[in-house]
C-alpha cells in the first residue's frame, strides 16, 4: 500500500508539471485558488476568454481532452494520466468548467454515434475550446425522468423539424453546438420513441433565455425551439434509439474521478482557525470542534475513496458505480458547512457580497449549494443508483414504462 | 498509486473470512452471548494455529512477522464475524504495548505466548467515568507496588496479564504516568466481572492492593507510549468496525430482498433503499479513512495520529449507523433476541466507547489537524 507513482506515471507527472509551470496563466492562480463553490470570478478579466485561451494553449501543445483519441484533438492518454493531469493542473482546472459538458458528454456521444466526417469536423474545435457545446436533455415536465421529454422532431424530406422547450441547459448562452434528445414517436412507450441529434445553436428558431438562479447568477438556460430545421445527417444513432444514445452520454456524466470535490470543509477549517467567538477562539470551542471533526472525516473519507478509485485506474481496473458517492456526500455537506459558517457569524451573517465577512465567501456558497444536490442527478437518484447497482436492490416501480407515451397522465391530483 | 491491499493480503482476508465463517457462526457467538462461556476457547486456539494472533509479531518472538497491513485485514474479518474472543485486548493493546516499549526479556516472555494463544493480555487504563487523560489516572505506583482500582477493563476477567497505567508523581505533567506489566494471578490482584452492553466481550473491575509490578518502558514515557498504543489500536479497531458495518449492511440488504410486504420486496421501497444506500455510504467513507490509517500505521508515518483519529471517528459512526439501521430494516424481527441484529448493535455501541468516546477522538483530531496546519 503506497501513494507512489509508477515510473511511467512519475515521468508523465513530471512532463505535465513542467509544461503547466511554464504555460499556465499564473496571474489568475491566486483568485482561482481562493474561489469556492459559487464564487469563481476573475476581477479584472472575462473568465470565458481566459478559459478559452488556456484551453487553446493546451490543445496546441497536445494537452487537451487527454482521454480522447489524437485524431479528434485529444492525447490518447490512459485514465490514470488524465487523473494525474487534473492533480497537476490544480486551480487552473477550474477554467475548464465551461467545457465539462462538451468534453465529458457531448464529445464521447459524437465519437460513438456521429459520422466519421462529422467527428473530424466538429471534435477538434470542441477539444480546443474554440467551440463550446451543451447538452439539451432536461425539460420542464421531466427532470430526473429524462425519458418523459416532449420536444417533438418530425420528418420533413431530408430534414427534421423541431418544436418544444428544454430547461436547465448549462452554458447554452455561450454554446455553439448542442446535442438534442427529441421525441419522434409519441405512440410507443416513452423510452422507445426518442431520437438524438446534434445542432448548431445559431440555427433559426433556437432561442436561449438565461435562468436567474437562487444565487443570482445565471449558469443555466431555457431553450425554445420553433420550427428549427436539422438535416438528417446530424442524427446520432437510429430513429427511435435515442434513449440508448442518451445512456452513453449519461454514463459519461459521472464526474471525472480524481477531480477535487468541493465540500466547503477546508474553507470552514481555515475560518474557524482564526475566528474569535464571544468566549474565545472558535477552534477551542467544544461544539465547534465536534462539528469540524465530523465534517473532517467526511472530507477525508471522500478524498481517500477517490484515492482508492485512482489506484484501481492505476492498475488498469475500472472503478465501479460505488464512486458516485462524492456528489451525494459533498452536496449536502457544503450546504451544511455554509449554513454553519453563517451561524458562527451571528446576525452579521445575513450580509452578503463584498460587504460581508470574507467578501461573502460562505454566503455565495450557501446560495449555490442547493444546485449541487440537483444537477446531474438528485440525491434521491444517486441513492437509487447505489441501492440498485451496488447493493442489488430492485428498481423503482415505473407505472408508465409500457404505456404509449401519449396515454401517460400529465397531471397529478386528477 | 497503489492505495489498496496487495493480492497476498486479499488472499489472507479470504482465508480469514472462510475460517471465521466456519468456526465462528452466529450460533457459536451465542454461546458466549448467553453466558455459557466467557469466550470461545476453541476459536482462540484455532486463531493461534492459523497464525492470526501473531501476524504482526516478529518471527524472533514467535510471530509470523508479516506486518500491520496483514493485521488490519484480519481485524476486519474479526469484526465481520463478531468474534467472541479477546483479540483486540490481547493483540492491539497488550501486544502493541510490548512491541513499542517492552524490554527484550519482556518481549521474549509475552509475545510468543500471545502468538501461540497461551496468554491473554489487556490494558487497564480507565478508572470509572472519563476519557483517556493523565489526570484521570489515580492508581498509584510506588517502588514497583500498585494500589488502586481499574474499571472497566476489557476482557479483564479472562486475561493472564495486564498493561497497567499508573501515577508515579504529582507534578501535573504527562511524565507522572508510567506503565507496568502485571501478572493477573499475582498476589494483591482481585478481579470482578461486570455486566456490560456486549457480553461477547467481557468487562471487569480489577483492584490492585500492594501488588508488585514490573515497569514497561522508561519512567516518564508512560503517557507517550499509551498515546501511541491508542492510535494504533484505533486503526485496528476501525477495521473491526468496518467489518461489522459491512456485515450489518449485508444483513439488512439480504432481509430487504427476502421480506415481502404490501405485495413487494421491501427493498423496492425507496425509503428502505435509501436507508441502505446511506449505510453503504457511511461504510465506504469509514473504509477509506481506515485504509489511510492502515497506510500510516504500517509505515509508521508522522500522519498516524491524525489518520488514526479520523479512522476511529469515521468507523465508529459507520458501525453505529449500520448496526442501528439494520435493525430498522428488519422491523420488529430485528428487535428480537432470536435474530442476530442486536449482536452487532451491541458490539457497535460497546466498541464506540472502548478506546475513549467520540468526544475524545474529535478533540484529538482537531488538535492534530491544527498542529499540522501550524507546521
Amino acid at each position: 500500500m503506497n501513494f507512489d507513482d509508477t515510473p511511467q506515471e512519475a515521468e508523465f507527472r513530471a512532463t505535465a508539471r513542467a509544461w503547466i509551470g511554464a504555460n499556465a496563466p499564473k496571474q489568475y492562480e491566486d483568485e482561482l485558488r481562493k474561489s469556492s463553490l459559487g464564487r469563481t470570478v476573475l476581477k479584472n478579466a472575462n473568465i470565458l476568454e481566459v478559459a478559452k485561451a488556456w484551453q487553446k494553449k493546451k490543445a496546441d501543445a497536445g494537452w487537451a481532452c487527454l482521454h480522447w483519441p489524437k485524431e479528434y484533438g485529444g492525447r490518447g492518454s490512459s485514465p490514470i494520466e488524465r487523473v494525474i493531469w487534473q492533480q497537476e493542473e490544480g486551480p487552473f482546472g477550474q477554467l475548464s468548467r465551461m467545457f465539462i459538458i462538451g468534453h465529458g458528454m457531448c464529445g464521447p456521444t459524437m465519437m460513438a454515434f456521429a459520422r466519421e466526417e462529422h467527428k473530424r469536423t466538429y471534435l477538434p474545435p470542441l477539444a480546443s475550446g474554440e467551440k463550446v457545446w451543451c447538452q439539451l436533455f432536461s425539460e420542464p415536465a421531466g427532470g430526473s425522468d429524462v425519458a418523459g421529454l416532449r420536444t417533438r422532431a418530425e420528418k420533413d424530406g431530408d430534414d427534421w423539424i423541431i418544436n418544444g422547450q428544454k430547461i436547465w441547459t448549462s452554458g447554452a448562452h455561450y454554446s455553439d453546438f448542442g446535442i438534442l434528445l427529441t421525441r419522434t414517436d409519441p405512440t410507443v412507450p416513452k423510452h422507445k420513441g426518442l431520437t438524438m441529434f446534434f445542432l448548431d445553436m445559431k440555427s433559426p428558431g433556437v432561442e436561449v433565455r438565461p435562468i436567474k438562479q437562487a444565487s443570482g447568477a445565471s449558469d443555466f438556460n431555457e431553450v425554445y425551439f420553433t420550427n428549427v430545421r436539422i438535416p438528417d445527417h446530424q442524427r446520432l444513432g437510429e430513429v427511435g434509439d435515442g434513449w440508448n444514445v442518451s445512456l452513453t452520454t449519461l454514463m459519461n456524466e459521472r464526474s471525472a474521478i480524481g477531480a477535487a470535490v468541493s465540500t466547503g470543509f477546508p474553507e470552514l477549517f481555515e475560518y474557524c482557525s482564526s475566528l474569535m467567538l464571544d468566549d474565545g477562539p472558535a477552534i477551542e470551542d467544544r461544539a465547534v470542534r465536534s462539528k469540524l471533526a465530523n465534517w473532517a472525516v467526511k472530507a477525508s473519507g471522500l478524498k481517500y475513496t477517490s484515492m482508492r478509485a485512482i489506484s484501481a485506474l492505476s492498475k488498469g481496473e475500472r472503478p465501479g458505480p460505488e464512486n458516485s458517492i462524492g456528489k451525494l456526500v459533498a452536496g449536502s455537506m457544503i450546504q451544511d458547512v455554509a449554513t454553519y459558517a453563517l451561524d458562527l457569524q451571528g446576525a452579521s451573517g445575513v450580509v452578503s457580497g463584498e460587504d460581508a465577512e470574507l467578501a461573502g465567501r460562505f454566503q455565495a456558497m450557501l446560495l449555490r449549494a442547493p444546485g449541487t444536490r440537483v444537477e446531474g442527478g438528485t440525491d434521491e437518484i444517486m441513492r437509487n443508483i447505489i441501492a440498485e447497482r451496488v447493493l442489488g436492490l430492485p428498481g423503482d416501480i415505473r407505472v408508465d414504462k409500457d404505456m404509449p407515451f401519449n396515454k401517460i397522465p400529465t397531471k397529478g391530483r386528477g | 498509486m497503489n492505495f489498496d491491499f496487495s493480492d497476498d493480503q486479499k488472499q489472507l482476508r479470504d482465508q480469514a473470512r472462510k475460517f471465521l465463517a466456519e468456526k465462528c457462526s452466529p450460533k457459536a457467538v451465542r454461546v458466549v452471548l448467553d453466558g455459557k462461556a466467557p469466550y470461545d476457547k476453541e476459536l482462540w486456539k484455532g486463531l493461534a494455529e492459523m497464525g492470526f494472533l501473531g501476524v504482526a509479531i516478529p518471527e524472533e518472538f514467535g510471530g509470523a512477522g508479516a506486518g500491520h497491513l496483514e493485521l488490519c485485514v484480519i481485524a476486519e474479518e474479526m469484526g465481520r464475524a463478531n468474534a467472541p474472543v479477546p483479540f483486540s485486548s490481547t493483540v492491539y493493546l497488550a501486544g502493541e504495548a510490548l512491541l513499542i516499549a517492552g524490554s527484550d526479556a519482556q518481549k521474549k516472555k509475552w509475545l510468543p505466548a500471545i502468538a501461540s494463544g497461551e496468554a491473554i493480555g489487556t490494558l487497564a487504563l480507565f478508572e470509572g467515568k472519563g476519557n483517556p487523560s493523565p489526570k484521570n489516572i489515580k492508581l498509584t505506583a510506588a517502588n514497583g507496588v500498585l494500589n488502586g482500582v481499574k474499571k472497566p477493563v476489557a476482557d479483564g476477567a479472562i486475561a493472564d496479564f495486564a498493561v497497567v497505567a499508573a501515577r508515579t508523581g504529582s507534578s501535573g505533567r504527562d511524565s507522572d504516568i508510567a506503565l507496568f506489566l502485571v501478572d493477573l494471578k499475582a498476589a494483591g490482584v482481585e478481579v470482578k466481572s461486570l455486566t456490560n452492553l456486549d457480553p461477547t466481550r467481557g468487562q471487569a473491575e480489577i483492584s490492585f492492593k500492594d501488588c508488585k509490578a514490573e515497569p514497561l518502558g522508561a519512567a516518564g514515557e508512560g503517557w507517550s507510549t499509551l498515546s501511541q498504543m491508542l492510535d494504533r489500536a484505533a486503526v485496528l479497531c476501525a477495521f473491526e468496525q468496518v467489518g461489522g458495518s459491512d456485515r450489518a449492511l449485508e444483513m439488512g440488504r439480504d432481509y430487504a430482498l427476502d421480506r415481502i410486504a404490501f405485495g413487494r420486496q421491501i427493498g423496492s421501497f425507496q425509503a428502505v433503499k435509501h436507508m441502505l444506500a446511506d449505510m453503504y455510504v457511511s461504510a465506504t467513507l469509514a473504509r477509506s479513512n481506515s485504509y489511510y490509517g492502515a497506510w500510516a500505521l504500517s509505515t509508521n508515518a508522522a500522519e498516524l495520529p491524525e489518520a488514526a483519529a479520523a479512522a476511529r471517528i469515521s468507523a465508529t459512526q459507520a458501525f453505529q449507523h449500520c448496526a442501528k439501521n439494520n435493525i430498522q430494516v428488519h422491523g420488529g424481527m430485528g428487535f428480537t433476541w432470536e435474530f442476530d441484529c442486536h449482536m452487532y448493535y451491541r458490539r457497535a455501541n460497546a466498541m464506540a466507547l472502548g478506546l475513549g468516546s467520540l468526544t475524545y477522538w474529535e478533540d484529538q483530531l482537531i488538535d492534530r489537524m491544527r498542529k499540522k496546519n501550524a507546521a
